[in-house]
């Protein structure tokens, strides 16, 4: 018996001081910025919370245009004339190509070229009026989505990076599979992020029906073909002005390799730019083709120029006219870190700046020393000796909750603290249906030894049962919630958990060791 | 010290001041929720943009009015935010309903701008802005709605389990009456119900399954010791047995609640109030509501000639 007891008395001193290391040390090999291991969320530390929505379908949508221009050079290939090929505008499904407009005799040289390797990610159906259409598998309508997805991701990561934000957070957020979570610790102006995103720093180049622009939307729209869209714009010579552009763009976001403000040939302020060579290839076909022509240069959905083409132009290129030195740099470093393959909201925005964060913890903290004072001086008074029993099991039980959320690098939220607050208090729940057992069966007339036997005995199964209700209700919580609402539920199951151990192992072992020193009949202090 | 040596009260005669007590508040709270404030939610389920402003000075209220007016923002409410233990503080919570996910952040922008151009009485700082679009709000919503079900469902298996399906039932009664009350609270003191406030009363549901099994657990004990004694007298002598336990440790754990309420500061006010609330009506639900159901369900049973059939009654040695 007594070496039974001391090794469990070293084995409580043992989980002691590795939990307080746990919560205050530093463990090798885990990089942190703080004194601390424990992680403090974006409600205490201060910090942006961004929940944005990628438009995965203006993904598919682009891509479908690059095939609606491949199906129209392969089709030019075989000598088919007079057909219309367009993309679908349902908006319900955005990899749609319909072909229009084919002779009879030629539908089967058609099909033959449109089911080509080229055409993988298409499936082929013939409409009994002689239409084609060419629908996006599903298998690479879901690929596409991811790959925008995590395209956005890696943008936004790039942007996020130059505002030098430690720890920045950047994931897929929710059930839906175009959902993006950011979190910005120490960032808590949110024009400041907004700026650096870019919700839509979209960058296209199109054909310009014309070199002239209309001054009035109205004229513009009348002579809008089926294939053209009315964009606003300027060209150098003020904004107001109408154009009517091709729809499906030469050149896109992710085409552009490199970009830096540079002077054009009359000192304007430009942007020199140099696209991947895949795209190079495409523009170098495109411009070589259609030299004389006009092609817009459109940012987010606006003209930004209008040139003549005056030679084939492969991969390198230059946009003036408009720009100060702020705004060349800015849009550098959109083509630069890649333009974002589509365009996003914003869902949701929450900041709190770090004086209120400060202050937040301040609070959290007075509230938890209160309630733990409040807590140990009743037990004191109200039983006695193993009110001393109870308070060091309380305070073991906050070292081991504090040392497992360091261990496991656990973020400590607002709600969080309070649920240390909670545990606190259904904590010491435990020790007080073990302590009114134990006077329950002493009143019946039994020693002390066996009324703190049944005490223990009778009241497991409660404790038991009461905790794994609690740590149900937060497990859903912690699987359902997000951010702050899962702090607090780390922080009640681990406090219900770590409560399990002190108010049945260490309680009963501090029990013995006190039954142990005393004489016969000697009465229990409760 | 000892508070509740031999208590001996017959809490099933009392059944019906308890029951009219607790109609009394659910009642009030369902109108208040009907007719009156109705359930009042928060920016994470109803959308919209918050923006908490704080001023070196106690703010004039109608300047700030006018500041916003001015810049032509529509629809705000202005409300004050009050200090630790209602304390006049220095700041101000703007409102503003929400808008279509494509100007999420515009009503934020245009609140600042009035205020930086119309408002010269003091510098001011922005501590936190929460601004939810449509969708978000819809997602949020959904959520909260699905973890109620999961944790009310997950509660009925786990005590069906340990115990048998009218023990679940009965304690799943107690709960909804918990929760219909403490929603009732907020919506008669109109506090807003957020995510951190139904984080919390599902915390209570947790919490209020505690006290209920705990008079379960004895409850049982006692059906196998009492042979003799009728369903009454078993549940009045284990509510007796656990009375001491239970006030107890509510008390504790109110305690440090109050604690959180009082010290823990605005932006966890709502949390704490609904806990505060929760703790005392679970406790008191035990005892009211999910003992007198158990023996009202085997009254019921009895009258329709059944046999009276509790388990623990059933295990003979």
């Amino acid at each position: 018996m007594q070496k039974n007891l001391t090794g469990k008395l070293i084995a409580i001193i043992a989980i002691l001081v590795i939990f307080v290391y746990g919560a205050l040390g530093k463990i090798p090999g885990r990089d942190k910025d703080g004194k601390t291991n424990l992680q403090l969320g974006l409600d205490l530390k201060g910090g942006t919370h961004l929940v944005l929505q990628v438009h995965t379908s203006e993904a598919i949508a682009a891509a479908t245009d690059n095939a609606v221009q491949q199906v129209q050079t392969d089709l030019a290939k075989i000598g088919v004339t007079g057909t219309t090929v367009t993309r679908s505008q349902n908006a319900s499904e955005p990899g749609v190509m319909i072909i229009t407009g084919v002779p009879s005799t030629k539908l089967s040289d058609v099909r033959d070229a449109l089911t080509a390797s080229t055409y993988g990610d298409y499936d082929l159906t013939s409409q009994p009026d002689g239409t084609i259409r060419l629908s996006m598998k599903a298998t690479a309508v879901r690929e596409a989505r991811e790959r925008a997805l995590e395209t956005s991701i890696e943008t936004i990561r790039e942007r996020v990076d130059t505002l030098g934000v430690a720890e920045a957070a950047i994931q897929k957020y929710g059930q839906g599979e175009d959902q993006i979570l950011v979190e910005l610790p120490g960032v808590s102006d949110p024009g400041q992020v907004s700026r650096v995103i870019q919700s839509t720093a979209r960058l296209e180049i199109h054909e310009a029906v014309s070199g002239q622009g209309f001054p009035t939307e109205q004229e513009a729209q009348a002579t809008a073909g089926p294939d053209t869209v009315v964009m606003q714009g300027g060209n150098g010579a003020g904004d107001n002005q109408w154009w009517v552009l091709k729809r499906v763009s030469i050149v896109q976001g992710p085409d552009f390799r490199d970009a830096r403000p540079s002077q054009d040939q009359s000192g304007r302020t430009a942007v020199s730019f140099n696209l991947t060579t895949a795209a190079g290839d495409r523009f170098y076909e495109y411009t070589s083709a259609n030299v004389g022509k006009y092609m817009a240069i459109v940012l987010d959905n606006h003209v930004k120029e209008v040139a003549t083409i005056n030679s084939a132009i492969r991969d390198s290129g230059e946009i003036a006219g408009g720009f100060n030195k702020d705004s060349a740099a800015e849009l550098s470093l959109m083509l630069r870190t890649g333009s974002l393959p589509a365009s996003i909201t914003y869902l949701e925005t929450r900041t709190v700046g770090a004086s209120l964060g400060a202050a937040s913890v301040k609070q959290g903290v007075i509230a938890a020393v209160a309630g733990m004072l409040a807590v140990m001086a009743f037990m004191l008074i109200y039983y006695r000796g193993a009110g001393i029993n109870a308070d060091l099991a309380l305070i073991l039980n906050l070292v081991i909750l504090l040392g497992f959320m360091g261990f496991t690098g656990s973020t400590l939220t607002l709600p969080g603290i309070a649920g240390v607050i909670l545990t606190i208090g259904m904590g010491v729940d435990s020790n007080v249906l073990i302590f009114e057992r134990i006077r329950e069966e002493m009143r019946e007339g039994k020693n002390a030894h066996a009324a703190v036997q049944n005490g223990f005995a009778h009241a497991w199964i409660t404790i038991v049962d009461t905790h794994i209700t609690t740590i149900v209700s937060a497990a859903i919580l912690f699987f359902v919630g997000t951010g702050p609402v899962r702090g607090f539920a780390v922080t009640l199951v681990f406090g219900l958990l770590a409560n399990l151990f002190t108010a049945v192992f260490v309680s009963r072992t501090i029990f013995d060791f006190l039954l142990n020193r005393k004489q016969r009949g000697e009465a229990l202090s409760i | 010290m000892e508070l509740f040596r031999e208590v001996n009260i017959d809490w099933l005669s009392k059944k019906w001041y308890l029951l009219s007590f607790s109609l009394l508040f659910s009642v009030a709270g369902v109108l208040s929720m009907l007719f009156w404030h109705g359930v009042p939610r928060g920016v994470d389920f109803k959308g919209g943009t918050l923006v908490y402003v704080s001023f070196p000075t106690t703010p004039n209220e109608d300047h700030l009015r006018t500041a916003l007016d001015k810049a032509n923002v529509k629809d705000f409410r202005i409300q004050r935010i009050s200090g630790n233990m209602g304390a006049e503080a220095n700041e101000e919570v703007i409102a503003v309903p929400e808008m279509a996910d494509a100007n999420h952040d515009a009503a934020r922008q245009a609140i600042e701008a009035a205020l930086a151009s119309n408002y010269k009485d003091s510098t001011f700082r922005v501590e936190q802005t929460d601004i939810v679009g449509p969708t978000a709000g819809k997602q949020l919503t959904r959520q909260a709605g699905w973890a109620i079900l999961w944790s009310l469902a997950g509660m009925l298996i786990y005590l069906w389990f340990r115990f048998e399906l009218i023990y679940g039932a009965a304690a799943v009664v107690a709960v909804f009456h918990d929760t219909l009350i403490t929603i009732g609270a907020f919506s008669l003191t109109n506090q807003e119900i957020t995510l951190t406030v139904v984080a919390a009363i599902l915390t209570l549901v947790g919490y209020s399954m505690n006290d209920t099994i705990v008079v379960f657990d004895r409850i049982r004990e006692n059906l196998q010791t009492m042979r003799k004694a009728d369903l009454s007298t078993v549940v009045n002598k284990s509510i007796n047995q656990t009375l001491s336990r239970t006030v107890l440790s509510s008390g504790l754990t109110f305690l440090t609640v109050l604690s959180l309420y009082l010290f823990g500061g605005e932006v966890l006010h709502g949390f704490s109030f609904a806990l505060v609330v929760g703790i005392l009506i679970g406790t008191y639900s035990s005892i009211a509501v999910a003992a007198p159901m158990l023996v009202a369900y085997q009254d019921w049973r009895a009258s329709k000639g059944k046999a009276v059939n509790l388990p623990g009654a059933k295990v003979r040695a």
